[in-house]
């Protein structure tokens, strides 16, 4: 079936519901989604989105973006950060205007709360930024995005998941689509196309990403000859449940938690003397793991304390309800009275598709962009993050480049006709789905994808260095290996959800190749990238994003510039 | 532990009726239900059909009726559940594939009520002010997940489909009772219509069915009470 849209957008959180919004009014406009949109993975974003509103006390978008500059440990392209820590401040008000349930300052105002790297005054001690609603942001925000595309009749394709991006001569036509309920293959010829479908943390053993996370749109752009941006650093939030990996905010740090090893140590004096547990998540999961190397994890074991107990009912009660119930659950554990085991988890991808701060594609390190191709959000990277993102920022992230991106792309639509459709365009996807579909191999999905994530969380995750890359790269050698031999059983085409486990086990594969190669080629420690081979950052060499392509003779590499106007690569300390 | 699923499957494209299916495996006491079928589907059979994504009880995707009460199987742990545990698609909505059910009309009842924030008066240039007790008067209906728990315990929604179900009167109160709406009766209207509120025969289930802990009975009277008392 082929469907002539004026523009689609891919993926229905938080980046791909703001892009709606915003393009919906300029013309035939539908939104893929593999998951109805209340589903998405922003509703699970809990502590806040960062924004220099000063409620609470003086602050600038200027500090905002120092701190996410310094934050990045310089990699983050400071013009595209700029257009974020302003952009940040009406996006918020936008929010609240369409009704978001923020918490209440006694003034009436939204409710800010300090959260990790996050200062005033470009370094002189935390401020309250993080704008929230209890626990529970980013569901907020993702009810209040999709009400509002209720409000404005913004079209929907439902369970709907990504197989293909049509690329021809550097023109973006539109994207291939399996319909989950009836097992069709749809094309929708586009003049424009957003990307927004998130990240891929799925690739690790304990991850706070959900079981969709798989990296869909990077993976199906990389096939079309995309590069992928910045992919070796990927971001371990400190405090995952302990080996679950589900989420506890930064918010219970931000209001007083405390991390504590197993003598009852608050670690963090050590390695963060200023800003003690709201250091920056890459230097608190280090720490993490340092404390757990040197024999200072609770029990011997490989994980630590969140130390709640002192924050009284009423904070934990109004301010972090959701993830008191989740230690409750999942741990049978009262935080009011215990301390809670957590372990660093897989949270975030910094790197992605690369795009100029209009959310256009670009094709190289000249920044060419792909025709009608836009993406927003984590599967992107524009790049904000740099090295290492703040915590708030991916909830500013996905809003302001969401809107822009969609702003360009309208008037793209506007001023473009259609590109050609390629002949055959959906012939990628139906051979990979009559391929995958009741496959009679003998490998087991599961057991390569269990392999895949065991494996990258031993060998390419908060530590890493030639040896242990090296040997994670003949690793997926073999699983890769494996899944050309993978069985499936259902051959049915209503719902085949054990066919789209297999394709997004394809798409993980090939992503965790280009993390892996990205890694390796990289000879430094900057952000989240930390080499134990290569332990100091390298601005002279290293100061520059890399960009990944897939070919025949494997990932080849290029690197581009970073932009820096206000603020000069210096030493991180906290 | 040893535990035993016994789950009611159905495929459309192969069993003229659905039949119960029962998978023994060894798991940890700690796991969630969640993982169990996880198993089952990755190691025993691939064919069993669900949805899931978040594991934590936020996205919504995996309510089901698990030992005879709807529950998010992300939320539930096997220790809790005993050896032996049912497994089967939530009641009232159409069956399409094992324990994944049609959401449309539910996703179409939830539209119904106007679910978004009307204002006419022009935006402030900074934020609309509210206060915190204000805010407090609707804090528990913006919990909802729309998972469809509840409506799909309610015995009045199985005696009539057409009533709009708890999960739609829950996210009209969300707006009905925010001092920032300037619209609560366009929602009062809809809701105090023959297959509106007064469907509700206040009979608690959904309550117990929330996984949010949402006090969805006392939600519906309040708007019941605003029908009968607020002018609109």
């Amino acid at each position: 079936m082929i469907h002539k849209l004026d523009a689609v957008i891919v993926g229905a959180g938080g980046a791909g519901l703001m892009a709606a919004l915003n393009l919906s009014t300029h013309g035939r406009v539908g939104v893929i989604s593999k998951l109805y949109p209340t589903r998405s993975h922003t509703g699970t974003a809990q502590g806040g989105i960062g924004a220099a509103l000063g409620n609470h006390e003086e602050d600038r978008w200027e500090w905002h973006m120092f701190d996410t500059v310094k934050g990045s440990d310089y990699l983050a392209d400071q013009d595209a950060v700029e257009i974020l820590c302003r952009e940040a401040i009406e996006t918020v008000y936008d929010l609240e205007h369409w009704g978001l349930p923020f918490s209440r300052t006694a003034e009436g105002k939204i409710a800010q709360r300090p959260f990790g790297g996050h200062t005033k005054e470009f370094g002189k001690g935390p401020v309250r930024r993080s704008c929230y609603a209890a626990d529970r942001t980013g569901h907020m925000i993702l009810q209040t995005l999709y009400q509002q595309c209720i409000k404005n009749q913004v079209h929907f394709f439902n369970e709907f998941h990504l197989l293909d991006v049509l690329i021809v001569d550097g023109r973006c036509a539109g994207v291939v689509a399996l319909c989950l309920a009836t097992g069709e293959i749809h094309t929708f010829h586009a003049k424009a196309v957003l990307d927004a479908t998130g990240g891929c943390g799925r690739m690790f053993r304990v991850t706070s990403n959900a079981h969709s996370l798989t990296g869909d749109g990077m993976a199906v752009a990389l096939r079309a000859g995309v590069p992928l941006e910045d992919m070796e650093f990927f971001q371990f939030h400190p405090t995952g449940i302990y080996k679950m990996g589900i989420l506890l905010s930064e918010a219970a740090r931000g209001e007083g938690a405390v991390l504590r090893n197993c003598k009852g140590e608050r670690f963090m004096e050590r390695y963060a003397p200023s800003l003690l547990d709201l250091a920056p998540r890459d230097m608190v999961s280090r720490a993490m793991y340092r404390e757990i190397r040197e024999g200072r994890g609770i029990e011997g074991k490989n994980h630590l304390h969140l130390d709640l107990t002192h924050l009284g009912a009423e904070v934990l009660d109004k301010k972090l309800p959701d993830i008191t119930e989740f230690v409750r659950t999942y741990l049978g554990i009262e935080p009011k009275k215990e301390p809670v085991p957590v372990q660093p988890t897989a949270h975030y991808a910094m790197g992605g598709i690369p795009t100029d701060t209009e959310g256009r594609v670009i094709s190289d390190e000249k920044n060419t962009p792909v025709a009608g191709y836009y993406a927003a959000g984590e599967c992107a990277c524009v790049s904000v993050h740099g090295a290492n993102r703040l915590g708030t920022n991916s909830l500013v992230d996905i809003l302001v480049y969401g809107r822009r991106g969609a702003r360009h792309a309208g008037k793209f639509v506007k001023e473009n006709d259609w590109g050609p459709l390629p002949e055959r365009a959906d012939e990628r996807a139906r051979e990979q789905v009559s391929r995958l579909m009741g496959a009679e191999g003998k490998e087991q999905a599961a057991a390569i994808r269990d392999a895949l994530q065991d494996e990258m969380m031993e060998k390419a995750s908060v530590f890493r260095e030639a040896k242990s890359l090296e040997a994670m790269r003949e690793k997926l050698a073999e699983l890769r290996e494996r899944y050309a031999q993978v069985k499936t059983e259902d051959r049915g085409t209503q719902y085949n959800t054990e066919l789209l486990e297999v394709i997004e086990l394809g798409n993980l594969l090939d992503l965790a190749e280009v993390l892996v190669e990205s890694a390796l080629a990289r000879q430094e420690s900057r952000g989240a990238h930390s080499r134990e081979d290569f332990p100091k950052r390298d601005d002279i060499n290293w100061l520059k994003h890399t960009l990944a392509y897939k070919t025949p003779k494997g990932v080849a590499f290029r690197y581009k510039p970073v932009t820096i106007t206000k603020f000069q690569p210096q030493e991180r300390k906290y | 532990m040893k535990v035993t699923l016994k789950i009611k499957r159905f495929n459309p494209e192969k069993d003229a009726e659905a039949y119960w299916g029962e998978y023994p495996i060894e798991a940890e006491p700690t796991d969630r239900l969640l993982d169990a079928l996880n198993y089952v589907k990755w190691y025993v059979d691939g064919t069993l059909t669900f949805r899931r994504s978040c594991a934590h009880g936020i996205c919504g995707s995996d309510a089901m009726l698990i030992n005879g009460a709807n529950a998010l199987a992300c939320k539930l742990l096997l220790k809790n559940l005993g050896s032996k545990i049912t497994v089967e698609p939530m009641r009232g909505f159409k069956v399409i594939k094992d324990l994944l059910v049609d959401m449309e009309a539910f996703f179409e009842k939830y539209k119904k009520v106007k679910p978004y924030l009307i204002t006419h008066s022009p935006e402030p240039e900074k934020e609309r002010l509210q206060s915190i007790a204000d805010r407090e008067v609707f804090e528990d209906t913006t919990k909802c997940i729309l998972c469809g728990a509840c409506t799909t315990s309610c015995p009045s929604f199985w005696a009539n489909e057409d009533y709009v179900g708890p999960a739609a009167i829950v996210n009209a109160h969300r707006f009905i009772f925010d001092s920032r709406d300037e619209s609560p009766g366009e929602r009062l209207t809809i809701l105090g219509a023959a297959d509106g509120v007064w469907r509700c025969r206040t009979i608690f289930n959904c309550v117990e069915a929330c996984p949010r802990g949402i006090n969805v009975t006392r939600a519906i009277g309040e708007v019941k009470r605003a029908l009968l008392f607020r002018r609109f």
